[in-house]
C-alpha cells in the first residue's frame, strides 16, 4: 500500500487511527471527574501535539539520521510564522497562501544558514546553528520591530488590506479558514458525561502531520536516506570513498527546516499570533528534547515525544495548590498539607523539574526512548509467549 | 457476480454501524449556547493568568493572591473587603448571579506564545468565561485579541502602555490600570516644581510596547515643561546587566535618568546607576537626578536604599487612608500578613467590577456585560470616583505622585504619597495621537 511494505503500512495505518480518533483517546476521563484535570483532548492541545510532532519529525530527518545536531530550528519556526501572518494580513484568511509562504521562507533561510553552518560538523556546526537562532531571535525581538512588532508579537487587526478577501464590514476579527472552513469551529459530541471536541483546526493540521509522517517514512526507506545514515555511521570514510557527502546533509538540512516552516505556519493558523519567542535557544532545545525523548533516528518517537512534552507544559502547570488540596482532602489536616507541600514544588510553575526528572530517567534507563521503551515491553510479552507455548528458541538475524 | 450472504451477525453488525453514522450529526451539537462557555451549572468559572516565572513574577504571585481574596470575598467569605465600600451594592457574597465562582490559574512565563496557549486552554478546556491577568502589557495585549477573537471578556491586570486602551484597543477588553501618558501628565508638575524648568533627560527604555509608549509619553510631558531631551537608549528586556547603559549618561551633558523600566528591570538598572555615583554627580551646576515614571512597593522594596528621594507615579499605595483602601489593606493583611501592592489593587478592583458588572447586566453575556461596563461611575474601590469610558474602556482616575521615603518604618513602608493628581489634569480625548491607530470594533460574545 501506498509504496510502503507491510511492516511500515501497518505503522502508518497506526498513527492514522491515532490521529483521527485523538479526541475520543485524549479524553478518557468524564467531564465532572476529578481527574478531568488530565483530559488533554482539547482543540488547542491537540493541535499543539500535531504541530510540534510536525516539527519534531522534520528535526529527525536530520539529527535522527545524519546525526547532526542542530541548535536553531526553533528560528525556521518562527519564521514560518511570521511569513504566515504576513500573509493573513497583506493577502487573505486563508491557510493555504499562508503555508505555501511559510514552507518557502523557511527552506530560503534553512539553505543560507545550512550552507555556512554545514561547513563544519560535530559540535561546531551545533554552535553556528544556535548561534543563528540567536540572532534571528534578538532581530526579531528588536531590530526587525516594524517586520515583527517586537515583543508583543505580529498580531492581525482590522486595518489590515486583506487584498484578496471581502471587504470586512462587521466590526469583528476576521479568521482563519480553509476556504470558508473557520479553523476555530468546533462540534462537541455529549455522551454520558463525556464531551468530545471536533475541532477544525485540529483535523486539518492531522492531514498536514500525516502528509508529513507519510514523506518522512519514504525519506527513511529510500536510497537517500540511507546514504543521510552512511553519513551518521562514518562521514569520514565516506568522503574517502570519493563521494562529496555535503549536498546531502544540505538537503537533509533544507528538508527539516521546512517541516519546521510548516509547523510555524500552521501554528500562526491556529492562531494568528506570531512572537519571537518561539525562535528562542530553548524552543530549538525543546525540539532536541522532543526527539531524543521519543527516540531519535525512530520513525514514531519524534511525535510521542512531541505529545509528551505538551501535554506536560499544558497540564502539569495548571495544577495548583487548590487543586492539590481537593485530591488530598479525605486525608487528615496534617497529612494533607504534607503531601501538598511535597508535590508542590513538581506541579504548576515547577513541571519543568517534573520534566526534567522524566527526561533523566528515561535517558539513563532507555537510551533509545519512549520507542525503546515499547519494543522492550513489547518483546517481553512475547518472549513470556514464545517460552510458555515452546521451549524452543530461534536466532533472530540482526537487523 | 458475487454472492451476496446475509448473516445474522453481518446483519446486526452492519444496522448498528449504519444507525450510529445516522445518530452522528444529531449528537454532535455545534456551539449551541447563547455565548461563548454559557454557565450551565452551579458554578461559573474565572481564569486567573498571571506570571509566575520571569522578569515579572512578584507582581504576578501579588496578583494571585489578590484573585483569591476576591473569590473568596465574592462567594461571601472573609471580611467582604472593598465590596462594602463598593459604591454599587449589588454583589451579595453569593457568588455572580447566584454561582459559586470558582477559578483556574495558568503562567503566562512573560511571553506572547505562552500566555496565549495558557488562556485558550482556560477557555477550551477549563470553560472560563472571562480571562484577567497579565503583567506585562505586551502579554496583555496579546491575550487581549485572543479574548476579541474567543468572545469572552479580557479584564487586563497590571499593563501600563498606552496601546492597551489605545492602538491595540478591543471591545472585549477593559482596563483598570492607569497607563504612560498619565504617568507623564501628573508627573510634570511635580518634576517641575522640585528640579525647575532648565534641565536635560536621558532616557532609558524597556525595548517593547509599554516602555516605548511610556517614553513617548515622558518625554512628550517633560519638553512641555521646559525640559530638552539628551537621548533615549532601548534595552532588552532580559538585560541583567545595564552598567554599560549607565556609563555613557554622565558624559552625555544630560542632568536627569530617566528609568522607563519596570520588575526586575527597574531594580537593576537603579542599583547600577546608584553604583555609578550618579546621583551624588553635579552637572551644569544641578545635582544630578533619577526619575522612575512607574514606581511599585514590590520594585521600591528589591532596590532598597537606592530609592530614596526618587520621584515616579502609581496607580494605588496602600497607605492611602480612604475607607476602600483601608479595608482592602485589613482584609489583604489578615489573609497574608502583609499589605498589598498597586498590581494586587488593580486585579482585585478588576475582579470586583466584572461581578458587579454580571450583576447588573443580569448575565454572563460579554456584550451585556460590556455594555454596563461602558461609562460605568464607581467609587470606593480606592482610587475616588472613577469612570470606565466608554471610548477606549479605559478606567478614568486620580493619579497618586509618589516618591521613595528617607526614613523608612518598615519594609513595606518605602513609599510617600507627594500629591494626588485629580482626574481632569490626566484626562486626554479619545483619539489622541499617542493612542490613535486602532478602533475597539464590536464586541464579540463567540455566538
Amino acid at each position: 500500500m501506498l509504496k510502503l511494505d507491510k511492516k511500515d503500512a501497518v505503522t502508518f495505518l497506526f498513527v492514522v487511527a491515532i490521529t483521527l480518533l485523538a479526541p475520543f483517546i485524549m479524553n478518557p476521563f468524564p467531564t465532572e471527574s476529578g481527574l478531568a484535570q488530565f483530559n488533554a483532548g482539547y482543540p488547542d492541545l491537540m493541535q499543539r501535539f500535531v504541530i510540534f510532532g510536525i516539527f519534531a519529525i522534520g528535526y529527525n530527518i536530520l539529527f535522527g539520521l545524519t546525526g547532526y545536531l542542530s541548535f536553531g530550528h526553533a528560528a525556521f519556526l518562527g519564521m514560518g510564522s511570521y511569513a504566515a501572518v504576513w500573509m493573513f494580513k497583506l493577502l487573505t484568511m486563508n491557510v493555504i497562501p499562508a503555508l505555501i509562504l511559510s514552507i518557502i521562507v523557511a527552506g530560503l533561510f534553512s539553505l543560507l544558514i545550512g550552507f555556512i553552518s554545514l561547513r563544519r560538523s560535530g559540535i561546531y556546526f551545533s554552535i553556528l546553528t544556535l548561534a543563528f537562532a540567536e540572532m534571528s531571535f534578538r532581530l526579531a525581538y528588536s531590530v526587525l520591530t516594524p517586520l515583527t512588532n517586537g515583543e508583543t508579537g505580529l498580531q492581525i487587526t482590522l486595518k489590515d488590506p486583506r487584498v484578496l478577501d471581502a471587504i470586512n464590514t462587521t466590526g469583528h476579527q476576521p479568521v482563519t479558514s480553509l476556504f470558508g472552513l473557520e479553523m476555530r469551529n468546533t462540534a462537541t459530541l455529549d455522551i454520558a458525561g463525556w464531551a468530545f471536541q471536533f475541532n477544525v483546526g485540529y483535523y486539518v493540521s492531522a492531514v498536514f502531520m500525516l502528509i508529513a509522517f507519510y514523506i518522512s517514512m519514504r525519506i527513511f526507506r529510500s536510497p537517500f536516506g540511507l546514504m543521510l545514515r552512511a553519513i551518521k555511521t562514518n562521514q569520514t570514510r565516506l568522503n574517502y570513498t570519493g563521494l562529496n557527502s555535503r549536498p546531502y546533509t544540505l538537503a537533509a538540512f533544507v528538508i527539516s527546516g521546512m517541516y519546521a516552516g510548516l509547523a510555524g505556519g500552521l501554528l500562526a493558523s491556529m492562531d494568528p499570533l506570531a512572537g519571537a519567542e518561539r525562535m528562542q535557544w530553548t524552543a530549538s532545545g525543546e525540539v532536541v528534547l522532543m526527539t531524543i525523548l521519543g527516540g531519535a533516528g525512530t520513525l514514531l518517537g519524534p511525535v510521542l515525544g512531541a505529545g509528551f512534552i505538551k501535554y506536560f507544559e499544558n497540564i502539569f502547570s495548571k495544577i495548583n495548590d487548590n487543586i492539590l488540596h481537593s485530591w488530598f482532602s479525605f486525608m487528615p489536616e496534617s497529612l494533607e498539607t504534607f503531601f501538598t507541600t511535597i508535590i508542590h514544588p513538581f506541579v504548576g510553575k515547577g513541571w519543568h523539574l517534573t520534566l526534567g526528572l522524566m527526561f533523566m530517567l528515561i535517558v539513563t534507563f532507555l537510551p533509545g526512548g519512549l520507542v525503546d521503551g515499547g519494543t522492550r515491553i513489547w518483546n517481553r510479552i512475547r518472549k513470556n509467549k514464545k517460552s510458555s507455548s515452546s521451549a524452543a528458541s530461534s536466532t533472530e538475524p540482526v537487523e | 457476480m458475487s454472492k451476496i450472504e446475509f448473516t445474522r451477525r453481518g446483519i446486526i453488525k452492519t444496522s448498528a454501524a449504519v444507525g450510529a453514522g445516522i445518530a452522528m450529526p444529531t449528537l454532535l451539537t455545534s456551539p449551541a449556547a447563547a455565548y461563548t462557555n454559557e454557565p450551565k451549572g452551579k458554578t461559573v468559572t474565572l481564569g486567573f493568568n498571571v506570571p509566575q516565572t520571569g522578569a515579572y513574577a512578584d507582581e504576578g504571585a501579588d496578583e494571585l493572591r489578590a484573585y483569591e481574596l476576591a473569590v473568596e470575598h465574592l462567594n461571601g467569605g472573609g471580611d467582604g473587603g472593598m465590596m462594602n465600600t463598593f459604591s454599587s451594592k449589588e454583589l451579595k457574597g453569593n457568588g455572580i448571579l447566584g454561582k459559586k465562582v470558582e477559578f483556574v490559574t495558568g503562567d503566562t512565563q512573560t511571553k506572547s506564545d505562552a500566555a496565549r496557549a495558557s488562556a485558550k486552554s482556560m477557555i477550551e478546556k477549563d470553560n472560563a468565561v472571562m480571562i484577567t491577568g497579565g503583567s506585562s502589557s505586551g502579554v496583555a495585549i496579546a491575550v487581549q485579541g485572543l479574548c476579541q477573537e474567543a468572545g469572552v471578556i479580557f479584564m487586563a491586570g497590571l499593563t501600563h502602555s498606552n496601546d492597551t486602551t489605545g492602538k491595540d484597543k478591543k471591545a472585549n477588553g477593559f482596563r483598570h490600570f492607569f497607563n504612560g501618558y498619565m504617568s507623564g501628565a501628573a508627573l510634570a508638575p511635580v518634576l517641575l516644581e522640585m528640579y525647575g524648568p532648565d534641565r536635560t533627560a536621558y532616557h532609558l527604555t524597556a525595548d517593547y510596547t509599554w516602555g516605548w509608549t511610556q517614553q513617548e509619553s515622558i518625554q512628550q510631558a517633560t519638553e512641555a515643561i521646559g525640559w530638552k531631551t539628551a537621548k533615549n537608549v532601548l534595552t532588552p528586556l532580559a538585560t541583567t546587566d545595564f552598567s554599560s547603559y549607565v556609563a555613557p549618561v554622565l558624559n552625555s551633558g544630560a542632568d536627569v535618568l530617566v528609568l522607563n523600566h519596570y520588575g526586575g528591570n527597574m531594580i537593576n538598572s537603579l542599583t547600577a546607576a546608584v553604583q555609578f555615583g550618579l546621583r551624588a554627580k553635579e552637572v551644569n551646576g544641578k545635582n544630578f537626578e533619577i526619575v522612575v515614571p512607574l514606581y511599585s512597593r514590590l520594585m521600591a522594596k528589591g532596590a532598597g536604599e537606592n530609592v530614596k528621594g526618587i520621584f515616579g507615579s502609581t496607580n494605588w499605595h496602600w497607605s492611602l487612608q480612604d475607607e476602600g483602601s483601608k479595608a482592602f489593606v485589613k482584609s489583604f493583611g489578615k489573609k497574608y500578613g502583609f499589605p498589598p501592592s498597586q498590581a494586587a489593587h488593580t486585579v482585585y478592583c478588576q475582579t470586583l467590577l466584572y461581578a458587579d458588572a454580571a450583576e447588573r447586566a443580569g448575565t454572563f453575556n460579554p456584550c451585556g456585560i460590556a455594555e454596563s461596563l461602558e461609562g460605568f461611575k464607581f467609587d470606593g474601590l480606592g482610587n475616588g470616583a472613577t469612570e470606565y469610558r466608554a471610548g477606549d474602556h479605559q478606567c478614568f482616575k486620580d493619579v497618586l505622585v509618589v516618591k521613595g521615603k528617607e526614613n523608612p518604618t518598615s519594609e513595606f513602608d518605602v513609599l510617600e504619597v507627594v500629591k494626588v493628581t485629580p482626574r481632569a489634569q490626566v484626562e486626554y480625548p479619545v483619539d489622541h495621537a499617542m493612542f490613535a491607530g486602532g478602533e475597539l470594533g464590536k464586541c464579540n460574545s463567540g455566538a
